[in-house]
């Protein structure tokens, strides 16, 4: 995984989240605007310019209690304002397997 | 089965307790992930995509009835209600809570089993053949050495900082099928020309970034001599090993730097040291671990019982019968290998009906006894060769006869992109679509013995660069493409396979693997020239044509 200090370098070429996986029981979250955490990425904050990324990162990487791991993933804004994955792997942390589980849910 | 004594009860209650207190500090914020994150390695946990996973040893993969109940248990009531078996005789938890986790610790230490040391750098499970103590023409059990090294390496503090992981893995049979050459340490208990027993040792072997076939540092070491040469190793090991670039911390880096004959010499003068010390193993240490292992009381039984005669008129269970049974050391039994690969499931997993289910069924037909194999399948070791019928018509209702066990959809594959945070491409999604392709039993033996491995990235949980067919899985702009290698194997002959041409996107791999498969079908030499000797025989060109031909090369 990507640690938050190598992201520092990146600079983002697009409209980005900050996402993590909650401490207690690992969910994927994502960063909202209200500096707290969401499993929803439609509640995420978009950050659009390094700057924005590394604050918004940074002050991610200081709640240590709420989230592990926490890193800038791109997204995708639709015309219609809801907010996309910007990879397959953020698609499949999104939307779960790809595959049918072994026992339903 | 291993009986544990009281201290190693203590040990693994005393974990417990111990992480349960660590998980506490975390969840409280008294510990920083950085502070944590080496403890909860230790103990097996690790962070993948959307949940922690918690890997779980199952030593030399042997389980009790009861530890399999478990284990179903940890599915059903931390999990969502399956287990996936690993390459490596772990079985793997996708979707545990970290603040359930130590719960689930307690209730599988209460059973014998554990996570230590099944990530982080230290001695990892010592892994063995699964039909060991039961294969016909076996030296010995070798899992009697397996359990003297895991007592051996577990918690040794020399051993728990290592530059990186470090994996043994023992067999006693001359068919290597616990990949002894793709371990750090790999050990094949042998008769010498005056009819000693002892250890072939090989070191340095391993697949990921930089694949190696181990090689044989040292023909023939006495039983005595075990610890104390494989001491040396780790010692020469952590004294040389890199610690400052992780991609060339394995032994097999250090060993293909120096050289296998000065690694060799250098261990030799380390063990020179240490040769007669307390390393030394008294008679008594190997009959006290010994005659901890329970061995059935096997009866007396006709090998072609009146059962066997007339269940061989079911086309169904002859199949199965001819592919999954295996011959056992003791007339009138057999060995029962169980495919975790039916049609368009996942390689490896198991739900916890189905663990369930297996408990209860060794218990009637194995004497309470399931193996794990490297292979990501399961085993009985103990059926009475009359009992195969009923034992059929039981595991076909659990799922558990697919009558493909070495055949083309005995996949091997690693959880991929679909759960692993280190993943570039999916596995499993090509594993499923494969077994769609060959779910015909006809044409599966038509072809033969032939190995598919795969794996989501270079790591290479999934073996692929030993699969008769690798395919591993790669990103190129964002996208999957799969990079295809023949004519690997894991066992006695073990090489490692060569890459036939580009990566390939994620929608035609399933197209060219039955391309390599038809073209192995027009070449070989005859019906029984397995597909791996095709590819020995002819090289890689022929299989290269085939699937490029009509591809555009990217």
């Amino acid at each position: 995984m990507t640690s938050p200090l190598e992201q520092k370098k990146i600079k983002i070429t697009g409209p980005s989240v900050v996402t993590g996986n909650r401490t207690w029981d690992g969910v994927v979250i994502y960063r909202t605007s209200a500096r707290g955490w969401s499993a929803a990425l439609s509640d995420a904050a978009i950050v659009r310019t390094s700057d924005e990324a590394r604050s918004l990162l940074a002050e991610s990487v200081a709640d240590d209690v709420g989230a592990i791991g926490a890193y800038i993933a791109p997204v995708e804004i639709k015309d219609t304002g809801e907010i996309k994955p910007g990879n397959l792997r953020e698609h499949i942390r999104a939307a779960g397997v790809t595959i049918d589980l072994p026992v339903s849910a | 089965m291993y009986a544990y004594d009281e201290l190693d009860r203590t040990l693994i209650n005393e974990r417990v307790s111990e992480f349960r207190d660590q998980v506490k500090r975390r969840l409280s914020g008294e510990l920083t992930e950085d502070e944590f994150k080496m403890l909860r390695l230790q103990n097996g946990v690790y962070l993948q995509l959307h949940a922690y996973m918690l890997r779980v040893a199952i030593p030399y993969g042997t389980l009790s009835s009861k530890q399999l109940r478990r284990l179903a248990h940890v599915a059903r009531r931390y999990d969502r209600g399956y287990g996936h078996f690993t390459t490596r005789q772990n079985i793997q938890f996708n979707w545990i809570k970290l603040a359930e986790l130590p719960d689930a610790l307690a209730d599988l230490a209460e059973v014998g089993i554990h996570a230590m040391q099944t990530s982080g750098n230290n001695t990892r499970n010592v892994t063995s053949d699964q039909w060991a103590g039961v294969a016909p023409g076996e030296i010995e059990d070798p899992r009697i050495w397996s359990e003297l090294l895991r007592q051996y390496t577990t918690l040794h503090p020399e051993f728990s900082f290592l530059p990186r992981k470090f994996k043994f893995a023992i067999t006693a049979s001359a068919h290597d099928r616990a990949a002894i050459k793709i371990h750090d340490i790999g050990l094949r208990l042998h008769r010498n020309a005056d009819g000693e027993t002892g250890f072939e040792v090989l070191v340095g072997g391993g697949l990921g970034r930089t694949p190696f076939i181990g090689k044989t540092i040292k023909p023939f070491v006495h039983g005595h001599d075990l610890l104390s040469y494989v001491e040396a190793i780790l010692r020469v090991y952590n004294q040389y090993g890199r610690r400052d670039n992780i991609y060339k911390a394995r032994i097999k880096i250090l060993v293909h730097e120096l050289g296998i004959e000065k690694f060799a010499k250098e261990v030799e003068e380390e063990w020179l040291q240490m040769r007669g010390s307390a390393l030394a193993i008294d008679d008594s240490v190997i009959e006290d671990i010994r005659s901890r292992f329970a061995y059935p009381a096997y009866e007396k039984l006709p090998h072609m019982p009146d059962e066997l005669k007339k269940a061989a008129h079911d086309p169904h269970f002859e199949a199965w019968r001819k592919n999954s049974v295996a011959l056992h050391k003791v007339s009138g039994y057999a060995i029962v290998t169980l495919s975790l690969k039916p049609v368009g499931g996942p390689p490896g997993d198991a739900t916890a009906n189905q663990m369930d289910g297996l408990a209860d069924l060794a218990d009637k037909y194995s004497f309470g006894e399931i193996r794990v194999g490297h292979e990501q399948n399961l085993a009985l070791p103990h059926v009475a060769r009359r009992d195969l019928p009923a034992l059929w018509r039981s595991l076909d209702k659990l799922g558990l006869a697919t009558p493909n066990v070495n055949l083309v959809s005995d996949i091997i594959a690693c959880p991929g992109l679909d759960y692993c945070s280190l993943a570039n491409a999916r596995s499993i999604p090509i594993a499923q679509e494969l077994t769609r392709r060959f779910a015909n039993h006809d044409t599966a033996n038509l072809i033969g013995r032939l190995h598919i491995n795969i794996s989501g990235c270079i790591n290479a949980c999934g073996h692929h660069h030993v699969g008769h067919i690798g395919i591993l899985g790669v990103e190129k702009n964002g996208e999957e493409f799969y990079q295809i290698t023949i004519g690997g194997r894991a066992d006695e002959n073990a090489a490692v396979g060569t890459l036939i041409g580009p990566a390939v996107p994620y929608g035609e791999v399933a197209d060219v693997v039955e391309d390599i498969v038809e073209a192995y079908l027009a070449l070989r030499a005859r019906p029984d020239e397995l597909f791996v000797d095709t590819v020995k025989r002819l090289g890689v060109e022929p299989f290269r044509e085939r699937v490029y031909a009509t591809r555009q090369e990217r």
